[in-house]
């Protein structure tokens, strides 16, 4: 299974990566030898199994509506790289969700 | 021109007034609050941090979804949505895609005409909301207090055919949030959200059109109407000129009065959604779900229904005394005290509601009462009722209805008096003589 270059621009993307063209070409192939090593698993019959979404297999595990405090300003904004009258602050970003 | 139908769907966000966020236990009254104060480890998405489900947001959830006739699923997760954008910490947020709380209810609401239609309820899920961005000078500031205080989603069926129907259906929501209690619901404070999905089609198509105007960030319900409106107007006048509609997003600019472009999508947004591996699963027995039914309030729409019916008030009148709970249960309140005193359900809506009275406390009722009761006649002040009387009176009159007709303007006595015949004197004669003009116009 090749990846195109366009998958890879696409996965780049979706991971806020810039790639150069050369770097697209290496990732191409080497993404696309994960892909072929991964696909082995395909041989494996798995109809009757169940997705594992979650380990604990618990359900209905609820936390009552009671407050804790939070932590203090200074405290959540120590690790930050930019900050400003206490809010975090990063280069300007348009609306792209 | 060709004839074209209007195809809207709605999406409602409303953040609940739990005591704590949706999966940490920071509080969500962060309205004016210093930025980042009501933050934690969980809701700032720090490694290793550890969510847990708030079991008041998920009752709250289920109790909008059964009153809008939705079915609790048996099984339901949630999810994460992958997306970049900084207003959530950890890189995604949390919300149900496959397997929702809620799913296909209904909701009755009432079009242009007044005829009632029926809203098809796709789902109504939880989720969390996101921190709050202020752009400025190049910069984005970022305040996670809001992050993770708990959302839910109600999502139509693209059922909507005209403004009339959307506006109806955004009141009986926020109505519903307020009666159930489970938020605010103030749209300007942005408790309450809607998004609407515009597109056009030729009349008699059955198909979904291939493009779709999402409105977004429209914090009043009128510019909501306004910009669907425009909306349509746009979409067709572009359609009858050959253009070609795209997907986009639109906001409401309301100097302007037109929506303008914010966002134009090229290709589909790739979210990655898969369970959250941190969240158990959600599980209910049809007799728990059976249970909370039954447990629900009165509905608004139930409410009125019942005083219509019981009360034998009219249909506006109910509308007007159901529109909050609180005041709802003080005119109930003072209807049992009336009746002590001899005073009808019908004195007592009418005068609240041809007083303008704003029942917000038990003082209310027995000043309302005495003044009633101090009256000496009980007066008819029931519009309805009057018109009813004035004409019924015309048709009986008709000599007089048409000398005054030809000029005779002393006939119209006539006509009064045998309003105030009928009405053994208990309605006011200005009044009645204003109608009489109205009606023989
Ligand atoms: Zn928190």
């Amino acid at each position: 299974m090749k990846l195109s270059q366009d998958q890879v621009k696409k996965v780049a993307n979706l991971a806020n990566l810039t790639l150069t063209s050369e770097e697209e070409d290496k990732y191409a192939d080497q993404l696309s030898d994960v892909l072929s090593y991964i696909d082995q698993l395909n041989l494996v019959d798995t109809k009757s199994a169940e997705p594992t979404f979650n380990v604990t297999d618990l359900s209905n595990v609820l936390a009552d509506d009671e407050i804790t405090p939070s932590l203090e300003q200074d405290a959540v904004l120590q690790n930050a790289s930019a900050k400003k009258d206490g809010f975090f602050v990063t280069k300007g970003v348009f609306e792209n969700e | 021109m060709n004839k074209y139908e209007t195809v809207i769907g709605l999406e409602v966000h409303v953040e609940l007034n739990t005591k704590s966020k949706m999966f940490c236990r920071c509080s969500v009254d962060y309205f004016g609050a210093k930025p980042n104060t009501h933050t934690c480890p969980v809701c700032l998405g720090l490694p290793g941090a550890l969510p847990y489900i708030n079991k008041q947001a998920i009752e709250d959830c289920m109790e909008i979804g059964l009153a809008l006739n939705c079915e609790i699923s048996n099984l339901s997760r949630f999810e994460r949505k992958n997306y970049f954008y900084p207003d959530l910490a950890k890189g995604y947020q949390i919300s149900q895609y496959r397997w929702p709380l809620c799913i296909n209810g209904w909701l009755e609401v009432e079009n242009e005409k007044g005829e009632k239609v029926v809203i098809r309820i796709n789902r109504a899920h939880q989720e969390e909301d996101t921190g709050k961005l202020t752009h400025s000078n190049g910069e984005t500031l970022i305040d996670y207090n809001r992050s993770s205080v708990p959302l839910v989603e109600v999502v139509t069926e693209p059922d909507f055919r005209d403004t009339a129907e959307v506006r109806d259906y955004a009141k009986k929501l926020q109505q519903l949030f307020r009666y159930l209690g489970v938020s605010n619901a103030d749209m300007e404070r942005g408790d309450m959200r809607l998004e609407a999905n515009v597109s056009v089609r030729l009349e008699g198509t059955k198909e979904l059109p291939s493009y779709r105007v999402e409105l977004k960030n429209i914090n009043s319900f009128r510019f909501m109407v306004a910009a669907i409106e425009y909306e349509v107007k746009r979409q067709i006048e572009a359609l009858e000129k050959g253009e070609k509609l795209v997907q986009e997003t639109r906001g409401w600019d309301e100097n302007k009065k037109q929506t303008f472009v914010q966002r134009v999508k090229e290709e589909a947004n790739d979210y990655r959604y898969f369970p959250d591996p941190d969240l158990p699963v959600l599980e209910f027995t049809s007799a728990e779900v059976g249970q909370m039914k039954n447990d629900l309030p009165e509905l608004p729409w139930e409410k009125l229904e019942r005083f219509v019916e019981d009360y034998e008030i009219s249909l506006n009148n109910a509308k007007i005394l159901t529109e909050e709970r609180i005041s709802a249960d003080l005119f109930e309140e003072a209807i049992k005290q009336g009746l002590e005193k001899q005073i009808k359900p019908q004195q007592i809506a009418n005068f609240i509601v041809n007083q303008k009275i704003k029942l917000d406390s038990e003082e209310d009722i027995a000043s309302i009462l005495e003044s009633i009761a101090n009256k000496k006649v009980d007066m008819i002040e029931d519009e309805s009722e009057l018109i009813r009387l004035v004409q019924e009176a015309i048709t009986e009159n008709k000599d007089s209805a048409d000398a005054y007709k030809s000029g005779k303007l002393g006939a119209l006595n006539v006509i009064l008096g045998s309003v105030m015949k009928k009405s053994n004197g208990k309605v006011n004669a200005d009044k009645i003589r204003q109608l009489l003009e109205d009606n023989l116009k």
